[in-house]
Protein backbone atom coordinates (compact mmCIF):
# COMPACT_ATOMS: atom_id res chain seq x y z
CA UNK A 1 0.00 0.00 0.00
CA UNK A 2 2.89 2.49 0.67
CA UNK A 3 3.72 2.61 -2.62
CA UNK A 4 0.71 3.86 -3.57
CA UNK A 5 0.91 6.80 -1.25
CA UNK A 6 1.27 10.00 -2.89
CA UNK A 7 3.17 12.80 -2.07
CA UNK A 8 2.28 16.38 -3.10
CA UNK A 9 4.52 19.31 -2.40
CA UNK A 10 4.29 22.84 -2.65
CA UNK A 11 7.35 25.15 -2.95
CA UNK A 12 7.21 28.83 -1.86
CA UNK A 13 9.48 30.85 -3.48
CA UNK A 14 9.74 34.61 -4.32
CA UNK A 15 11.54 35.30 -7.58
CA UNK A 16 14.53 33.56 -8.88
CA UNK A 17 16.56 33.77 -6.24
CA UNK A 18 19.73 31.83 -5.64
CA UNK A 19 18.58 30.05 -2.80
CA UNK A 20 15.02 29.43 -4.44
CA UNK A 21 16.24 27.66 -7.62
CA UNK A 22 18.71 25.92 -5.05
CA UNK A 23 15.87 24.82 -3.32
CA UNK A 24 13.57 23.69 -6.47
CA UNK A 25 16.73 21.79 -7.91
CA UNK A 26 17.40 20.21 -4.55
CA UNK A 27 13.76 18.82 -4.07
CA UNK A 28 13.37 17.62 -7.42
CA UNK A 29 16.48 15.63 -7.01
CA UNK A 30 15.07 14.20 -3.88
CA UNK A 31 11.93 12.83 -5.23
CA UNK A 32 13.07 11.46 -8.44
CA UNK A 33 15.20 9.53 -6.69
CA UNK A 34 12.98 8.03 -3.94
CA UNK A 35 9.63 8.89 -4.75
CA UNK A 36 9.89 8.27 -8.63
CA UNK A 37 6.08 8.77 -10.32
CA UNK A 38 4.33 9.21 -7.51
CA UNK A 39 5.32 12.83 -6.58
CA UNK A 40 4.13 16.72 -7.49
CA UNK A 41 6.37 19.59 -6.76
CA UNK A 42 4.23 22.91 -6.95
CA UNK A 43 6.18 26.37 -7.37
CA UNK A 44 4.27 29.38 -5.97
CA UNK A 45 6.32 32.75 -6.37
CA UNK A 46 4.54 34.96 -4.10
CA UNK A 47 6.26 37.82 -6.06
CA UNK A 48 3.27 36.88 -8.70
CA UNK A 49 0.73 35.80 -6.59
CA UNK A 50 1.44 37.69 -2.88
CA UNK A 51 -2.07 36.47 -1.68
CA UNK A 52 -0.74 32.96 -1.40
CA UNK A 53 1.72 33.53 1.49
CA UNK A 54 -1.39 34.11 4.49
CA UNK A 55 -2.76 30.51 3.73
CA UNK A 56 0.46 28.38 4.35
CA UNK A 57 1.73 30.67 7.01
CA UNK A 58 4.60 31.47 4.94
CA UNK A 59 7.12 34.02 6.34
CA UNK A 60 10.73 32.46 5.27
CA UNK A 61 11.60 31.83 1.77
CA UNK A 62 11.69 28.77 0.36
CA UNK A 63 9.48 27.21 2.47
CA UNK A 64 9.00 23.89 1.13
CA UNK A 65 5.38 22.27 2.63
CA UNK A 66 4.10 18.58 2.50
CA UNK A 67 0.23 18.84 1.69
CA UNK A 68 -0.17 14.82 1.24
CA UNK A 69 0.42 13.00 2.80
CA UNK A 70 -0.94 14.44 5.73
CA UNK A 71 0.20 16.44 8.53
CA UNK A 72 1.43 19.15 6.80
CA UNK A 73 5.12 19.09 7.46
CA UNK A 74 7.11 22.89 6.67
CA UNK A 75 10.58 22.66 5.81
CA UNK A 76 12.43 26.18 5.63
CA UNK A 77 15.63 26.89 3.72
CA UNK A 78 17.54 25.83 0.61
CA UNK A 79 16.90 22.11 1.27
CA UNK A 80 20.68 21.28 0.97
CA UNK A 81 20.89 18.71 4.04
CA UNK A 82 19.22 15.64 1.98
CA UNK A 83 19.10 13.70 5.10
CA UNK A 84 17.12 16.33 7.22
CA UNK A 85 14.87 16.91 4.30
CA UNK A 86 14.18 13.61 3.63
CA UNK A 87 13.68 13.12 7.63
CA UNK A 88 11.41 16.50 8.16
CA UNK A 89 9.30 14.66 4.84
CA UNK A 90 9.27 11.90 6.46
CA UNK A 91 10.26 10.10 3.45
CA UNK A 92 12.27 6.86 3.61
CA UNK A 93 15.33 6.33 1.23
CA UNK A 94 14.93 3.98 -0.98
CA UNK A 95 17.66 1.41 0.50
CA UNK A 96 16.12 1.67 3.45
CA UNK A 97 12.62 0.50 1.61
CA UNK A 98 13.64 -2.10 0.20
CA UNK A 99 15.03 -4.03 3.33
CA UNK A 100 11.43 -4.12 4.53
CA UNK B 1 3.07 71.26 24.48
CA UNK B 2 3.56 72.45 21.33
CA UNK B 3 5.94 70.86 18.67
CA UNK B 4 8.97 72.57 18.58
CA UNK B 5 11.12 70.46 16.43
CA UNK B 6 11.74 69.85 12.55
CA UNK B 7 10.75 66.03 12.38
CA UNK B 8 7.41 65.44 11.34
CA UNK B 9 5.17 63.98 13.41
CA UNK B 10 2.29 62.12 13.45
CA UNK B 11 -0.78 61.66 16.26
CA UNK B 12 0.25 58.46 18.79
CA UNK B 13 -4.42 58.46 19.65
CA UNK B 14 -3.47 57.63 22.78
CA UNK B 15 -4.90 60.75 24.74
CA UNK B 16 -2.19 62.17 26.44
CA UNK B 17 1.11 60.92 24.83
CA UNK B 18 0.76 63.41 22.03
CA UNK B 19 1.57 66.11 24.67
CA UNK B 20 4.14 64.06 26.11
CA UNK B 21 5.94 63.08 22.58
CA UNK B 22 5.54 66.90 21.67
CA UNK B 23 3.58 66.11 18.66
CA UNK B 24 3.66 62.55 18.47
CA UNK B 25 5.37 59.61 16.88
CA UNK B 26 8.15 60.23 14.32
CA UNK B 27 6.32 59.96 10.90
CA UNK B 28 7.74 57.33 8.66
CA UNK B 29 9.91 55.56 11.01
CA UNK B 30 9.68 52.59 13.26
CA UNK B 31 8.36 53.06 17.12
CA UNK B 32 9.30 50.18 19.34
CA UNK B 33 6.69 49.75 22.89
CA UNK B 34 8.15 47.70 25.30
CA UNK B 35 6.98 46.16 27.99
CA UNK B 36 6.13 42.92 30.38
CA UNK B 37 3.50 40.70 29.55
CA UNK B 38 -0.08 42.38 30.01
CA UNK B 39 1.17 46.19 29.90
CA UNK B 40 -1.05 47.01 27.19
CA UNK B 41 1.71 47.08 24.27
CA UNK B 42 -0.87 45.11 21.96
CA UNK B 43 -3.97 47.60 23.36
CA UNK B 44 -1.38 50.50 22.59
CA UNK B 45 -1.18 49.13 18.81
CA UNK B 46 -4.45 48.31 18.07
CA UNK B 47 -5.32 52.29 19.26
CA UNK B 48 -2.84 53.75 17.27
CA UNK B 49 -4.21 51.90 14.13
CA UNK B 50 -8.13 52.67 15.37
CA UNK B 51 -7.32 56.12 15.84
CA UNK B 52 -5.37 56.75 12.95
CA UNK B 53 -8.06 55.18 10.89
CA UNK B 54 -10.97 57.50 12.18
CA UNK B 55 -9.20 60.42 13.21
CA UNK B 56 -6.53 60.84 10.46
CA UNK B 57 -7.76 58.21 8.07
CA UNK B 58 -4.83 56.69 7.53
CA UNK B 59 -5.35 53.25 7.04
CA UNK B 60 -3.63 50.27 9.28
CA UNK B 61 -1.84 46.88 9.42
CA UNK B 62 -2.06 44.92 12.49
CA UNK B 63 0.39 41.94 12.04
CA UNK B 64 -0.40 39.25 14.69
CA UNK B 65 1.70 37.22 15.85
CA UNK B 66 -0.10 36.10 19.01
CA UNK B 67 -3.70 36.57 18.61
CA UNK B 68 -5.90 35.32 15.64
CA UNK B 69 -7.60 38.59 14.49
CA UNK B 70 -11.66 36.83 15.62
CA UNK B 71 -9.22 37.37 19.32
CA UNK B 72 -7.85 40.62 18.49
CA UNK B 73 -11.38 41.99 17.36
CA UNK B 74 -13.23 40.54 20.64
CA UNK B 75 -10.78 41.61 22.85
CA UNK B 76 -10.72 44.89 22.40
CA UNK B 77 -14.64 45.48 21.40
CA UNK B 78 -14.71 46.06 25.19
CA UNK B 79 -13.00 48.81 24.67
CA UNK B 80 -15.46 50.63 21.96
CA UNK B 81 -13.23 49.53 19.00
CA UNK B 82 -15.41 48.08 16.38
CA UNK B 83 -12.00 46.24 14.14
CA UNK B 84 -14.51 43.93 11.81
CA UNK B 85 -16.38 47.06 10.93
CA UNK B 86 -12.84 49.13 10.01
CA UNK B 87 -11.45 45.74 8.41
CA UNK B 88 -14.85 45.47 6.18
CA UNK B 89 -14.69 49.46 5.08
CA UNK B 90 -11.27 48.86 3.69
CA UNK B 91 -9.52 50.46 6.61
CA UNK B 92 -7.77 47.62 8.75
CA UNK B 93 -5.85 44.77 7.86
CA UNK B 94 -5.38 42.21 10.66
CA UNK B 95 -2.76 39.74 9.26
CA UNK B 96 -2.45 36.02 11.75
CA UNK B 97 1.09 34.84 11.76
CA UNK B 98 1.20 31.91 13.32
CA UNK B 99 5.07 30.49 13.81
CA UNK B 100 5.02 27.09 15.30
CA UNK B 101 8.81 26.03 15.76
CA UNK B 102 7.47 22.04 16.23
CA UNK B 103 6.01 22.03 12.55
CA UNK B 104 9.35 23.75 11.42
CA UNK B 105 12.48 22.22 10.29
CA UNK B 106 15.21 24.02 9.08
CA UNK B 107 17.78 23.41 6.44
CA UNK B 108 20.21 25.46 4.20
CA UNK B 109 19.72 29.41 3.54
CA UNK B 110 16.29 31.30 3.79
CA UNK B 111 15.22 34.55 4.44
CA UNK B 112 11.93 36.02 5.44
CA UNK B 113 11.19 37.54 1.96
CA UNK B 114 7.66 35.84 2.83
CA UNK B 115 6.98 38.25 5.66
CA UNK B 116 8.07 40.74 3.44
CA UNK B 117 5.63 39.74 0.74
CA UNK B 118 2.80 39.46 3.30
CA UNK B 119 3.58 43.04 4.61
CA UNK B 120 3.87 44.42 1.66
CA UNK B 121 0.68 42.92 0.04
CA UNK B 122 -1.69 44.09 3.03
CA UNK B 123 0.33 47.40 3.04
CA UNK B 124 -0.48 47.95 -0.74
CA UNK B 125 -4.07 46.34 -0.52
CA UNK B 126 -5.28 49.01 2.05
CA UNK B 127 -2.83 52.24 1.51
CA UNK B 128 -1.37 51.61 4.41
CA UNK B 129 0.03 54.82 6.54
CA UNK B 130 0.73 52.88 9.63
CA UNK B 131 1.92 49.56 10.71
CA UNK B 132 1.59 47.34 13.98
CA UNK B 133 3.86 44.25 14.68
CA UNK B 134 2.99 42.32 17.66
CA UNK B 135 5.33 41.18 18.36
CA UNK B 136 8.34 40.37 16.10
CA UNK B 137 10.08 38.48 18.93
CA UNK B 138 7.53 35.57 18.02
CA UNK B 139 10.28 34.76 15.36
CA UNK B 140 12.66 34.01 17.27
CA UNK B 141 10.71 31.33 18.99
CA UNK B 142 10.24 29.94 15.69
CA UNK B 143 13.47 29.70 14.27
CA UNK B 144 16.93 29.00 14.85
CA UNK B 145 18.70 31.19 13.04
CA UNK B 146 19.11 34.07 15.19
CA UNK B 147 21.94 35.93 13.15
CA UNK B 148 20.26 35.72 10.23
CA UNK B 149 16.77 36.86 12.24
CA UNK B 150 18.50 39.49 13.30
CA UNK B 151 19.97 41.07 10.07
CA UNK B 152 16.51 40.37 8.61
CA UNK B 153 14.31 42.54 11.52
CA UNK B 154 17.47 44.97 10.67
CA UNK B 155 16.24 44.77 6.70
CA UNK B 156 12.49 44.78 7.74
CA UNK B 157 12.54 48.63 9.77
CA UNK B 158 14.96 49.85 6.81
CA UNK B 159 12.50 48.82 4.43
CA UNK B 160 9.47 50.11 6.18
CA UNK B 161 11.10 53.20 6.83
CA UNK B 162 11.86 53.31 2.71
CA UNK B 163 7.82 52.86 2.77
CA UNK B 164 7.61 55.74 4.40
CA UNK B 165 5.63 53.34 6.99
CA UNK B 166 4.78 54.31 10.71
CA UNK B 167 5.36 51.66 12.71
CA UNK B 168 4.80 50.18 16.18
CA UNK B 169 6.96 47.46 17.20
CA UNK B 170 6.14 45.36 20.29
CA UNK B 171 8.62 44.07 22.27
CA UNK B 172 8.48 41.86 25.60
CA UNK B 173 10.75 43.01 28.34
CA UNK B 174 14.07 41.38 29.10
CA UNK B 175 15.24 40.02 32.27
CA UNK B 176 18.52 42.69 31.69
CA UNK B 177 17.49 44.58 28.48
CA UNK B 178 14.31 45.94 27.56
CA UNK B 179 13.89 43.21 25.06
CA UNK B 180 14.41 40.10 25.38
CA UNK B 181 15.59 40.09 21.68
CA UNK B 182 17.31 43.55 21.98
CA UNK B 183 15.37 44.64 19.38
CA UNK B 184 15.93 48.35 20.65
CA UNK B 185 19.36 48.19 18.95
CA UNK B 186 17.70 48.46 15.84
CA UNK B 187 15.19 50.83 16.45
CA UNK B 188 16.92 54.14 17.11
CA UNK B 189 14.04 56.42 16.93
CA UNK B 190 11.64 56.29 19.26
CA UNK B 191 11.70 53.57 22.45
CA UNK B 192 8.42 53.89 24.68
CA UNK B 193 8.47 51.74 27.66
CA UNK B 194 5.34 50.21 29.59
CA UNK B 195 5.03 49.63 32.98
CA UNK B 196 2.84 47.47 35.22
CA UNK B 197 2.83 47.33 38.45
CA UNK B 198 1.33 46.69 42.10
CA UNK B 199 2.27 49.12 45.03
CA UNK B 200 0.22 48.35 48.03
CA UNK B 201 -2.45 46.06 46.06
CA UNK B 202 -3.26 49.24 43.82
CA UNK B 203 -2.26 48.37 40.47
CA UNK B 204 -0.50 51.22 38.47
CA UNK B 205 0.53 51.74 35.09
CA UNK B 206 3.22 53.62 33.89
CA UNK B 207 4.95 54.65 30.58
CA UNK B 208 8.63 56.70 30.27
CA UNK B 209 9.93 57.80 26.61
CA UNK B 210 13.35 56.18 27.03
CA UNK B 211 14.52 57.56 23.82
CA UNK B 212 13.38 59.78 20.79
CA UNK B 213 15.60 61.13 18.40
CA UNK B 214 15.55 64.36 17.36
CA UNK B 215 12.89 65.83 19.58
CA UNK B 216 12.39 66.75 23.23
CA UNK B 217 10.48 65.01 25.02
CA UNK B 218 8.93 64.57 28.64
CA UNK B 219 11.30 62.11 30.26
CA UNK B 220 9.44 61.07 33.34
CA UNK B 221 6.98 58.36 34.53
CA UNK B 222 3.83 58.96 32.99
CA UNK B 223 0.72 57.56 34.48
CA UNK B 224 -1.89 55.71 32.19
CA UNK B 225 -4.66 54.11 32.45
CA UNK B 226 -6.67 51.51 30.68
CA UNK B 227 -10.42 51.76 30.51
CA UNK B 228 -13.27 51.60 28.89
CA UNK B 229 -11.87 54.20 26.12
CA UNK B 230 -8.80 52.49 25.72
CA UNK B 231 -5.63 53.68 26.49
CA UNK B 232 -4.91 57.30 27.65
CA UNK B 233 -1.62 58.90 29.29
CA UNK B 234 -1.87 61.71 32.10
CA UNK B 235 1.09 64.21 31.33
CA UNK B 236 0.50 66.92 33.51
CA UNK B 237 3.64 66.80 34.81
CA UNK B 238 4.86 68.06 31.35
CA UNK B 239 2.87 71.02 32.00
CA UNK B 240 4.81 74.55 32.54
CA UNK B 241 4.04 77.58 34.40
CA UNK B 242 2.68 79.44 31.61
CA UNK B 243 -0.74 79.83 32.95
CA UNK B 244 -2.01 83.30 32.87
CA UNK B 245 -3.45 85.15 35.89
CA UNK B 246 -6.48 86.60 35.82
CA UNK B 247 -7.45 89.46 37.87
CA UNK B 248 -11.12 88.98 38.06
CA UNK B 249 -12.58 88.58 41.73
CA UNK B 250 -14.45 85.80 42.98
CA UNK B 251 -16.78 85.93 45.92
CA UNK B 252 -16.08 82.57 48.40
CA UNK B 253 -19.79 81.96 48.77
CA UNK B 254 -19.91 83.80 51.98
CA UNK B 255 -20.37 87.58 51.59
CA UNK B 256 -18.82 88.26 55.33
CA UNK B 257 -15.54 86.57 54.46
CA UNK B 258 -15.16 87.91 51.54
CA UNK B 259 -14.80 91.28 53.28
CA UNK B 260 -12.08 89.88 54.88
CA UNK B 261 -10.27 90.02 51.76
CA UNK B 262 -8.95 93.93 50.51
CA UNK B 263 -10.89 93.04 46.80
CA UNK B 264 -13.27 91.93 48.16
CA UNK B 265 -13.43 88.30 47.12
CA UNK B 266 -10.55 85.75 45.45
CA UNK B 267 -8.87 86.41 42.31
CA UNK B 268 -10.92 84.23 39.70
CA UNK B 269 -9.21 80.51 38.80
CA UNK B 270 -6.98 80.17 42.07
CA UNK B 271 -6.91 77.75 44.75
CA UNK B 272 -7.74 77.62 47.80
CA UNK B 273 -7.10 75.44 50.09
CA UNK B 274 -9.10 74.88 53.85
CA UNK B 275 -7.29 72.93 56.64
CA UNK B 276 -8.98 72.33 60.28
CA UNK B 277 -9.10 69.21 62.30
CA UNK B 278 -12.16 67.29 62.17
CA UNK B 279 -15.74 69.30 63.04
CA UNK B 280 -14.56 72.94 62.07
CA UNK B 281 -16.76 73.74 59.13
CA UNK B 282 -14.76 72.21 56.10
CA UNK B 283 -17.39 71.14 54.24
CA UNK B 284 -19.93 73.71 55.01
CA UNK B 285 -17.49 76.75 53.91
CA UNK B 286 -17.30 74.21 50.70
CA UNK B 287 -21.12 74.10 50.56
CA UNK B 288 -20.80 78.14 50.74
CA UNK B 289 -18.26 77.96 47.60
CA UNK B 290 -20.46 75.65 45.55
CA UNK B 291 -23.31 77.84 46.79
CA UNK B 292 -21.25 81.06 45.47
CA UNK B 293 -20.79 79.44 42.23
CA UNK B 294 -23.86 78.47 41.37
CA UNK B 295 -25.38 81.42 42.29
CA UNK B 296 -22.83 83.36 39.59
CA UNK B 297 -24.59 80.34 37.11
CA UNK B 298 -20.81 78.74 36.65
CA UNK B 299 -21.03 74.58 36.97
CA UNK B 300 -20.04 73.21 40.06
CA UNK B 301 -17.81 70.20 39.83
CA UNK B 302 -17.67 68.40 43.88
CA UNK B 303 -15.55 65.79 44.47
CA UNK B 304 -16.70 63.80 47.95
CA UNK B 305 -14.70 61.28 49.09
CA UNK B 306 -16.77 60.87 52.39
CA UNK B 307 -20.10 61.79 52.32
CA UNK B 308 -22.56 60.27 49.70
CA UNK B 309 -24.29 63.18 47.29
CA UNK B 310 -27.80 62.94 49.74
CA UNK B 311 -25.77 63.14 52.39
CA UNK B 312 -23.66 66.26 51.73
CA UNK B 313 -27.17 67.80 50.52
CA UNK B 314 -29.54 66.63 53.89
CA UNK B 315 -26.35 68.29 55.90
CA UNK B 316 -26.11 71.23 54.07
CA UNK B 317 -29.91 71.97 54.26
CA UNK B 318 -29.79 72.07 57.93
CA UNK B 319 -27.44 75.49 58.20
CA UNK B 320 -29.30 77.01 55.26
CA UNK B 321 -27.61 75.95 52.04
CA UNK B 322 -29.63 74.24 49.56
CA UNK B 323 -28.44 72.78 46.73
CA UNK B 324 -31.03 70.78 45.35
CA UNK B 325 -32.30 73.35 43.31
CA UNK B 326 -28.75 73.20 41.82
CA UNK B 327 -28.68 69.75 41.38
CA UNK B 328 -31.49 69.60 39.48
CA UNK B 329 -30.67 72.21 37.03
CA UNK B 330 -27.49 70.21 36.51
CA UNK B 331 -25.63 73.38 37.18
CA UNK B 332 -23.49 71.01 40.55
CA UNK B 333 -22.38 67.83 40.09
CA UNK B 334 -21.55 65.68 42.87
CA UNK B 335 -19.13 63.39 42.46
CA UNK B 336 -19.04 60.64 45.51
CA UNK B 337 -16.49 57.77 45.49
CA UNK B 338 -14.16 55.84 47.88
CA UNK B 339 -10.84 56.77 48.08
CA UNK B 340 -9.47 53.40 47.91
CA UNK B 341 -11.62 52.86 45.13
CA UNK B 342 -9.19 53.41 42.44
CA UNK B 343 -5.01 54.18 41.92
CA UNK B 344 -4.51 57.62 42.23
CA UNK B 345 -4.12 57.97 38.62
CA UNK B 346 -8.00 56.89 38.28
CA UNK B 347 -8.74 59.77 40.30
CA UNK B 348 -7.07 61.66 38.58
CA UNK B 349 -8.17 60.86 35.25
CA UNK B 350 -11.87 60.32 35.98
CA UNK B 351 -11.44 64.33 37.14
CA UNK B 352 -10.07 65.07 34.05
CA UNK B 353 -13.17 63.33 32.73
CA UNK B 354 -15.72 64.94 34.50
CA UNK B 355 -13.75 68.06 33.48
CA UNK B 356 -13.69 67.35 29.78
CA UNK B 357 -17.31 66.61 29.55
CA UNK B 358 -19.23 68.78 32.36
CA UNK B 359 -16.82 71.96 32.01
CA UNK B 360 -17.12 73.33 35.35
CA UNK B 361 -15.82 76.58 36.85
CA UNK B 362 -15.64 75.59 40.24
CA UNK B 363 -14.00 72.43 41.35
CA UNK B 364 -14.18 71.24 44.60
CA UNK B 365 -12.31 68.65 46.30
CA UNK B 366 -13.92 67.25 50.01
CA UNK B 367 -11.49 66.25 51.60
CA UNK B 368 -8.59 66.16 50.01
CA UNK B 369 -6.21 64.73 52.62
CA UNK B 370 -8.11 60.87 52.37
CA UNK B 371 -6.21 60.74 49.02
CA UNK B 372 -3.21 60.28 50.94
CA UNK B 373 -5.01 56.34 51.99
CA UNK B 374 -4.13 55.43 48.79
CA UNK B 375 -0.64 56.08 47.50
CA UNK B 376 2.97 56.96 48.92
CA UNK B 377 3.16 60.57 50.55
CA UNK B 378 5.51 60.88 47.30
CA UNK B 379 3.32 59.71 44.30
CA UNK B 380 0.20 61.78 46.80
CA UNK B 381 2.16 64.83 46.66
CA UNK B 382 2.77 64.84 42.43
CA UNK B 383 -0.80 63.67 41.74
CA UNK B 384 -2.21 66.67 44.16
CA UNK B 385 0.74 69.05 41.74
CA UNK B 386 -0.35 67.40 38.72
CA UNK B 387 -4.51 67.97 40.07
CA UNK B 388 -3.95 71.32 40.67
CA UNK B 389 -1.97 72.32 37.80
CA UNK B 390 -4.76 71.17 35.69
CA UNK B 391 -7.21 73.51 37.60
CA UNK B 392 -4.89 76.18 37.05
CA UNK B 393 -4.67 75.66 33.39
CA UNK B 394 -8.22 75.53 33.06
CA UNK B 395 -9.04 78.52 34.98
CA UNK B 396 -10.84 76.77 37.25
CA UNK B 397 -11.62 77.58 40.54
CA UNK B 398 -10.34 75.58 43.01
CA UNK B 399 -11.19 74.41 46.81
CA UNK B 400 -9.84 71.65 48.27
CA UNK B 401 -10.32 70.99 51.77
CA UNK B 402 -7.74 69.42 54.26
CA UNK B 403 -7.91 67.41 57.36
CA UNK B 404 -5.36 67.65 60.12
CA UNK B 405 -5.11 65.81 62.77
CA UNK B 406 -4.11 68.43 65.12
CA UNK B 407 -4.64 71.76 65.58
CA UNK B 408 -0.77 72.41 65.65
CA UNK B 409 0.10 70.23 62.64
CA UNK B 410 1.17 71.33 59.72
CA UNK B 411 1.59 68.77 57.71
CA UNK B 412 1.44 65.49 59.57
CA UNK B 413 0.12 63.75 56.46
CA UNK B 414 1.85 65.28 53.61
CA UNK B 415 -0.50 67.18 51.68
CA UNK B 416 -0.74 70.33 53.39
CA UNK B 417 3.13 70.47 52.94
CA UNK B 418 2.25 69.56 48.89
CA UNK B 419 -1.04 71.61 48.65
CA UNK B 420 -0.46 74.84 50.94
CA UNK B 421 2.97 75.89 48.43
CA UNK B 422 0.58 75.54 45.74
CA UNK B 423 -2.47 77.27 46.62
CA UNK B 424 -2.85 80.70 46.00
CA UNK B 425 -5.05 81.11 48.97
CA UNK B 426 -4.97 79.30 52.52
CA UNK B 427 -7.78 79.01 54.91
CA UNK B 428 -7.35 77.77 58.45
CA UNK B 429 -10.39 76.91 60.50
CA UNK B 430 -10.19 75.98 63.96
CA UNK B 431 -12.69 75.44 67.01
CA UNK B 432 -11.53 75.76 71.13
CA UNK B 433 -13.14 75.62 74.50
CA UNK B 434 -13.64 78.80 76.18
CA UNK B 435 -15.88 78.53 79.32
CA UNK B 436 -16.88 75.18 78.02
CA UNK B 437 -18.21 76.99 74.77
CA UNK B 438 -16.74 76.03 71.43
CA UNK B 439 -15.34 79.00 70.09
CA UNK B 440 -15.14 79.09 66.03
CA UNK B 441 -12.70 80.88 64.14
CA UNK B 442 -11.32 81.33 60.96
CA UNK B 443 -7.70 83.00 59.87
CA UNK B 444 -6.76 83.66 56.70
CA UNK B 445 -3.23 82.29 56.16
CA UNK B 446 -2.35 83.79 52.87
CA UNK B 447 -3.80 85.26 50.13
CA UNK B 448 -1.38 85.53 47.55
CA UNK B 449 -0.93 88.89 45.23
CA UNK B 450 -4.02 90.49 48.17
CA UNK B 451 -4.32 92.49 51.22
CA UNK B 452 -6.16 90.33 53.25
CA UNK B 453 -7.61 90.59 57.45
CA UNK B 454 -4.87 89.20 59.78
CA UNK B 455 -6.46 87.90 62.82
CA UNK B 456 -8.34 84.99 63.82
CA UNK B 457 -11.62 85.90 62.87
CA UNK B 458 -14.69 84.18 64.97
CA UNK B 459 -17.79 82.78 63.76
CA UNK B 460 -20.53 80.72 64.43
CA UNK B 461 -22.63 78.03 62.92
CA UNK B 462 -26.71 78.07 63.08
CA UNK B 463 -29.70 77.07 61.12
CA UNK B 464 -28.64 80.07 59.13
CA UNK B 465 -25.90 79.46 57.89
CA UNK B 466 -22.24 80.99 59.00
CA UNK B 467 -22.44 84.13 60.94
CA UNK B 468 -18.66 85.80 60.52
CA UNK B 469 -18.22 88.59 63.26
CA UNK B 470 -15.66 90.82 61.05
CA UNK B 471 -16.19 93.70 63.10
CA UNK B 472 -12.71 94.17 63.73
CA UNK B 473 -10.98 96.33 61.74
CA UNK B 474 -8.77 94.47 59.26
CA UNK B 475 -5.21 94.82 60.72
CA UNK B 476 -2.75 95.74 58.11
CA UNK B 477 -0.47 92.98 57.29
CA UNK B 478 3.31 93.54 58.57
CA UNK B 479 5.08 91.92 55.76
CA UNK B 480 4.22 91.67 52.07
CA UNK B 481 1.61 89.85 50.80
CA UNK B 482 1.63 86.60 48.49
CA UNK B 483 4.63 85.42 46.85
Amino acid sequence: MENEQRWELRLYVAGQTPKSVLALKNITRYCQENLEGRYSIEVIDLLKTPQLAEGDQIVAIPTLIRKVPVPIRKIIGDLSDEEKVLVGLNIRPLPAKNKL
Amino acid sequence: MQQTTGIPKISTGIEGLDEVTGGGFPKGRPILICGSAGCGKTLFGIQFLVKGIVDHDEPGVFISFEETAADLTSNTSSLGFDLDKLTTEGKLRIDYIRIERSEIEETGEYDLEGLFIRLNYAIDAIGAKRVVLDTLESLFSGMQNEGLLRAEIRRLFAWLKEKGITAIITGERGDTSLTRQGLEEYVSDCVILLDFRVVDQIATRRLRIVKYRGSTHGTNEYPFLIDEHGISVIPITSLKLDYTASTGIVSTGLPPLDTLFQKGGIFEGGSTLITGTAGTAKTIMAGYFALGSCLRNEPVLLFSFEEAPDQTIRNLLTIGIDLRPFIASKLLMIHASRPTLHGLEMHLLTLNKLLAAFKPRTVIVDPISCLISVGSPVEVKAMLVRLIDTLKIRKINALFTCLMSSANSTGDNGTIEAVSSLADNWLSLQHELVDGKRKRSVLIVKSRGMEHHNDWVNFTISSTGINLKASLTPTPSTTANGK
